[in-house]
């Protein structure tokens, strides 16, 4: 491109800039409050909606000059719904678990008043004398937060202020490079591929660009189809344009005119977020023909997937892009030679994009300085399952396990002891207390036999059977399993059905061969990603928790009281309150009743063993238990 | 009560709404998604009428169709209730006992997964993960995450639902 040419892509950002800064000065002008209420997916299901609609009512009907902004997910999923409110005089303080009536009162004691109503306080933004700051909590020692910086900060729905907070400044960047120097900086970078299997990004770019075929193509992968994972949905629904810029350089790089963003049908929020963006970065010629007035034209089309797992995979998504059942093919071609419609498709997932702005803007030294010598920058988690801090979480690569669960994550609720995490969803395995020093890097978990696929942990503690959570995650690969490889379609069920017999007690001993067998055989015998890695989590426990099998299989009795069939719920007669009939109420299915001493007991015909009355069970009588194997349930004198 | 329709006037609504949203696409087989997509937004599932239909417009065997409705999680092949009830079997909510509360869906409105009461007042479903894992165990009913939905809050939802079918219909 030639000088003018380039001082008139500046300009052109500049003026763009300008306004955005504006705006952003506007809203942050230090005289009004702020409001700030987390709207993404996880917030709407602790009740945010009601929370913003609240604040906005009462805004509305005081007169009050403070705008009530909706922002992403800022990671503490934990305490939704939150609001975070900025007020002059005041560092902007975070509150959790609000609901419509602390609305109220945020806005009449601390935006009308002066209280700060430090009761509902989860912590300041920044550090000040009056209120404990997010940065003092022990998990900020831990995190380091690269592509969720934005999240939870920003107003997803505006690009102005993703531009003012330094959006859209790596392609302008960018577009005054040669695209082999941004795929050299990406490669010097080290980033690797975040979808799970860690490919060299750098490498793949470079592959792309020198496939002959046009045009090429771009395709963000946002089928986070783990069960377990939602790392993905974050950033779609708190930061669109991350993702967005990111394919904007990988086109710019490889020399794509087109992408294509490829998101879960059940993710509608993300949807609506993503194509709304995609029509703000239109409208600012920031996407579509000669962008900022350079001879680089990109446009990206949104896809939504159908609800199917094997879609992850990235042939498997170019059929299901082109209509067909999402199947996947034999590689190599790989799609950067041969891929959509038979043209150079080059597929990153969507965190892996994410990064690239701030590899370009910060340089590939400072990226590189992150992280271990094999993996560098940072892994992000969702923390879910049994952990008290449940949410998204950005550490260094070669954080150990034992930081993020107990550090960042502040350990296992109501005091119950760690039995294992489960790490990258049905790819991924479960790793059992040993591991927990364990640095998390791309091939130190690969050496245990788990994977660091999407980035969802499930943390399982001692009331969570391992030969059922293997079971769990073989039902679903089975189910998902497009049936194309015999192995893969005929042996995880095969796999499946003696672990169903073993959940009921029926199992025989010799299974456990035959299944580390079989699970070697599907391993070695299947085409794609899915049916390679299906066998993973059966590996994992019958190497980490061979004993939980053999109970199941020698006593009928299942250790952490989870399998239904080989447990019972018992009311201890001595410890039952004659006067407390808190488990007749709660049982939905009618299965208690008090005896002649008043003495509730459990009809064992009746109950379907869902738990509820144990839950009711007051805490100082405690006296609902599950006995395993249910012949123990003392039988006679009622 | 809603105007009662015979099959015959059905199948010609089916069919005329599926045409409509043709009007919008191209004939292109990449296109087989989001026509897909689009009448199952409208109609709520995906009548043989407009399968039919929708092969015909792309010019692609009938079987294609039904081959790519039946692959995908998302395409059903019955009509949806009034209320859709759909629970998370991610992993999260399967350990905390997104299976238990399945359960007493089941046996609170007798119909399977994929399956719709007779009355059409309510639908259930299971989805692989809606990624609220931090709120499980978790159900979407009609549209919206529900977080913590145990056995108790499904019998609660119920009697909302029963509520509020009373008051329309004393109106």
């Amino acid at each position: 491109m030639r000088v003018a040419e380039l001082s008139a892509i500046v300009s052109a950002f500049q003026e763009i800039k300008n306004r955005a800064e504006v705006q952003w000065r506007e809203l942050w002008d230090g005289n009004k409050p702020v409001i700030m209420v987390g709207t993404a997916t996880c917030g709407r299901a602790a009740g945010a909606l009601e929370v913003l609609q609240t604040l906005r009512d009462e805004v509305k009907k005081r007169n009050l000059d403070c705008p009530v902004i909706e922002v992403g997910c800022m990671g503490h999923c934990y305490t939704e719904p939150i609001v975070i409110i900025s007020k002059p005089g005041y560092s902007p303080i975070c509150y959790g678990h609000v609901n419509p009536v602390i609305a109220e009162r945020l806005i009449k004691d601390f935006i009308l008043g002066d209280d700060p109503c430090l009761e509902f306080v989860l912590g300041a933004l920044e550090k000040n004398d009056l209120v404990p700051s997010l940065a003092d909590f022990p998990r900020a020692k831990y995190e380091k937060k690269i592509i969720l910086k934005n999240c939870g900060q920003i107003d997803p729905t505006e690009i102005d202020h993703y531009i003012a907070a330094g959006g859209y400044s790596a392609l302008v960047k960018a577009l005054q490079m040669p695209p082999e120097k941004i795929i050299d900086e990406v490669k010097r970078s080290g980033l690797r591929g975040r979808g799970g299997a860690g490919f060299p990004t750098g490498q793949k770019w470079e592959i792309c660009r020198n496939a002959s075929g046009k045009p090429k193509y771009v395709i963000c992968n946002g089928d986070e189809g783990d069960p377990g994972a939602f790392m993905d949905r974050a950033i779609f629904e708190s930061d669109p344009h991350s993702v967005i810029e990111g394919m904007l350089l990988a086109g710019y790089a490889i020399g794509a005119r087109y992408g294509y963003i490829y998101v879960r049908a059940e993710y509608p929020l993300a949807v609506k977020r993503v194509q709304f963006a995609l029509q703000q970065a239109r409208r600012l010629n920031l996407l579509g023909r000669h962008i900022l007035g350079s001879d680089f034209s990109f446009d990206i089309k949104l896809f939504q997937g159908s609800g199917a797992f094997v879609c992850g995979e990235e042939t498997a998504l170019i059929s299901s892009l082109e209509g067909e059942p999402g199947m996947p093919h034999h590689r190599p071609p790989y799609p950067a030679v041969k891929g959509l419609y038979g043209k150079p498709t080059l597929i990153n997932n969507v965190k892996t994009l994410a990064y690239i702005r701030h590899i370009i803007n910060s340089g590939a030294e400072w990226f590189a300085s992150i992280g271990t010598e094999g993996s560098k920058g940072t892994a992000v988690f969702a923390l879910a399952g049994k952990i008290v801090n449940t949410g998204l979480v950005e550490v260094p690569m070669g954080t150990t396990l034992c930081q993020v669960i107990f550090n960042v994550g502040s350990g296992i609720p109501e005091g119950k002891r760690f039995k294992a995490v489960q790490i990258g969803g049905p790819s991924g395995g479960c790793l059992p207390e040993s591991a927990l020093d364990l640095p998390i890097d791309f091939d130190s978990l690969k050496d245990v036999g788990a994977m660091m696929g999407s980035g969802g942990m499930v943390v399982l503690d001692e009331d969570d059977c391992m030969v059922e959570i293997a079971r769990y995650f073989l039902e679903f690969t089975q189910r998902e399993s497009c049936g194309k490889c015999t192995p893969c379609r005929l042996g995880t069920k095969q796999m499946l059905e003696m672990l169903n017999d073993i959940v009921l007690g029926q199992g025989r001993i010799e299974y456990i061969d035959i299944l580390n067998e079989l699970a070697e055989d599907v391993k070695a015998g299947s085409l794609c990603g899915l049916g390679r890695t299906a066998p993973n989590p059966i590996l994992t426990t019958l190497r980490y928790f061979s004993d939980e099998y053999e109970t199941h299989i020698k006593e009928g009795r299942c250790p952490a009281l989870m399998c239904r069939e080989l447990i019972a719920y018992y009311i201890l007669p001595d410890k039952c309150e004659r006067s407390c009939d808190a488990c007749v109420g709660t049982c939905t299915v009618e299965a208690i009743t008090p005896n002649k001493k008043r003495i509730k007991v459990i009809d064992q015909e009746k109950c379907v063993k869902c738990g509820t009355c144990l839950e009711a069970c007051p805490l100082q009588y405690n006296a609902v238990v599950r006995l395993s194997p249910p012949s123990e349930v003392p039988q006679g004198k009622e | 009560m809603e105007k009662k329709v015979s099959i015959t006037e059905e199948k010609v609504k089916i069919k005329q709404e599926t045409r409509q949203i043709l009007k919008r696409f191209g004939r292109k087989r990449e296109n087989l998604i989001p026509i897909l997509q689009k009448v199952q937004d409208r109609l709520g599932y995906l009548p043989r009428e407009a399968m039919l239909e929708i092969a015909e417009f792309l010019g692609i065997p009938d079987i294609d169709v039904y081959s790519v409705v039946t692959f995908y999680n998302q395409f059903r092949l019955t009509p949806p209730g009034r209320h859709s009830i759909r629970v998370c079997l991610g992993t999260a909510c399967h350990m905390k006992g997104g299976y238990i509360t399945l359960d007493a869906w089941r046996r609170r409105l007798d119909i399977g997964p994929g399956e719709t009461t007779t009355d059409r007042e309510f639908d259930l479903d299971t989805v692989a993960c809606v990624g609220c894992c931090t709120m499980a165990p978790v159900a979407v009913v009609d549209d919206k995450p529900e977080g913590k939905v145990e056995p108790t809050k499904v019998d609660g939802m119920l009697l909302a639902f029963e509520r509020e079918r009373e008051k329309k219909e004393s109106q």
